[in-house]
């Protein structure tokens, strides 16, 4: 088992064209770190030096990271992680 | 009820049990019927007092030329006002919205520009911010960024909810220009510190997110997350199956970011229910199901539904 993160259209040149990719850690940012060692330059794209990038969305099980731990947020084996970018609804 | 004008009797709308839904007695869930307002959607409010706003502010004079990015339901709200107070209305719409939306606002007498429908929302900002610097006489309301929109509902959405049900402890709404979730969460939060504000956020196929690059994202304005409890990705398939369960067991007919908001609120009412705590869940039901017949959400099985809403904004 590992946790299965959804990749969105615009960053699936960093995975060989992949919607989803597994990965695994005990944080989220040990998992983007864990990812970032297969499909380089992945991590630059979601985080910056003060965290999360503004206009990127991560869901853990469907819920925004941003309301869980941010980064910290701990992950397990069987979760689902869904990376998206922030978009206007209305 | 009687009242002077169609304008006059918005809001004030009926707030539902649903005593089929609810989990139990101690754990409740209750339906603000937002298609009880005069175009049958929630944007009504927000598009009244926009205008009325602008109106006080001198913006809006008579003859006056609205222009707005909107997916539909905003547009077809201030289209009425529009015509009413005598103003042109242009709305800058996505291409893949539903063919009602489209009818619906060339009958209040809007016009229509359409924007690419990759990137959703986001290009119809873009086209419309475009349009208003060639056109600096026109009158760009920007539901977005609009204090108007949040103060709406926090004057009127908000004080009815309390006032229907003062033991309230959650509040769900969908999450689009966030215009809702701020202003009935602001209220609510100053009456009832422990509520919880619940944003669904629908989460549409992949052409929806067809950005160029990751910088074009977009944040409203109006957002401030510290408002919120917390935020869930609703996707097209649970939305489209609450919507439906929605009507099934409680005879409610709604549209399907309805299902969205009652997805997370059923989620929270299950959290109620192990952690064994009483809770009061008012979700929004944003509009009908009327606009949405021609989309297949109520028809056929729940993968033919979501597979002909692949790349529609359903919200």
């Amino acid at each position: 088992m590992a946790i299965e993160v959804r990749i969105p259209t615009i960053l699936r040149n960093l995975t060989g064209g992949d919607k989803a990719v597994e990965g695994k850690g005990g944080t989220l940012d040990e998992l983007f770190g864990d990812l970032d060692t297969r499909h380089p330059g992945l991590r630059d794209r979601l985080v910056d030096d003060k965290g999360l990038r503004k206009f990127v969305n991560v869901y853990l099980n469907d819920e925004d990271v941003r309301f869980l731990g941010g980064l910290e947020t701990s992950v397990a084996d069987g979760d689902s992680v869904t990376i998206l970018p922030a978009v206007a609804g209305g | 009820m009687r009242f002077d004008s169609l304008l006059d009797s918005l809001g004030r709308t009926p707030l539902v049990g649903l005593p089929r839904l609810s989990p139990s007695a101690d754990v409740r869930l209750w339906a603000k019927l937002e298609d009880r307002n005069p175009t049958g959607s929630v944007k009504d409010r927000p598009a009244f007092y926009m205008i009325s706003k602008a109106e006080k502010e001198g913006l809006l004079t008579p003859g006056c030329t609205i222009l707005e990015p909107t997916s539909g339901n905003t547009g077809i709200s201030l289209a009425m006002v529009a015509k009413l107070r005598g103003y042109r209305m242009i709305c800058v719409m996505p291409e893949n919205t539903s063919a009602e939306r489209r009818q619906l606002l060339e009958m209040w007498g809007a016009e229509i520009v359409s924007s690419p429908a990759a990137g959703g929302s986001n290009e119809a900002v873009r086209v419309a911010k475009g349009l208003a610097a060639q056109n600096p006489d026109w009158v760009m309301l920007y539901q977005y960024g609009n204090e108007a929109n949040a103060l709406a509902h926090y004057e009127t959405t908000g004080p009815e909810l309390l006032d229907d049900l003062p033991t309230l402890t959650h509040f769900v709404a969908g999450l689009g220009t966030t215009g809702t979730l701020m202003g009935v969460g602001r209220y609510l939060r100053e009456q009832r510190p422990d509520v919880k504000i619940v944003a669904a956020e629908p989460r549409y196929g992949e052409l929806v997110y067809g950005l160029r690059n990751i910088d074009e994202g977009f944040i409203p304005e109006l957002y401030d997350d510290s408002v919120l409890t917390t935020r869930f990705s609703v996707g097209s398939k649970d939305a489209l199956r609450r919507t439906r369960e929605l009507l099934e067991q409680e005879g409610i007919f709604a549209g399907i970011s309805t299902g969205g908001a009652l997805h997370a609120a059923l989620g929270m009412a299950a959290k109620a229910v192990k952690a064994g705590e009483r809770a009061d869940i008012a979700f929004v039901v944003a509009d009908g199901g009327w606009k949405y017949l021609s989309t297949g959400a109520y028809g056929g099985t729940l993968e033919e539904a979501e597979a002909a809403l692949e790349g529609q904004l359903w919200a």
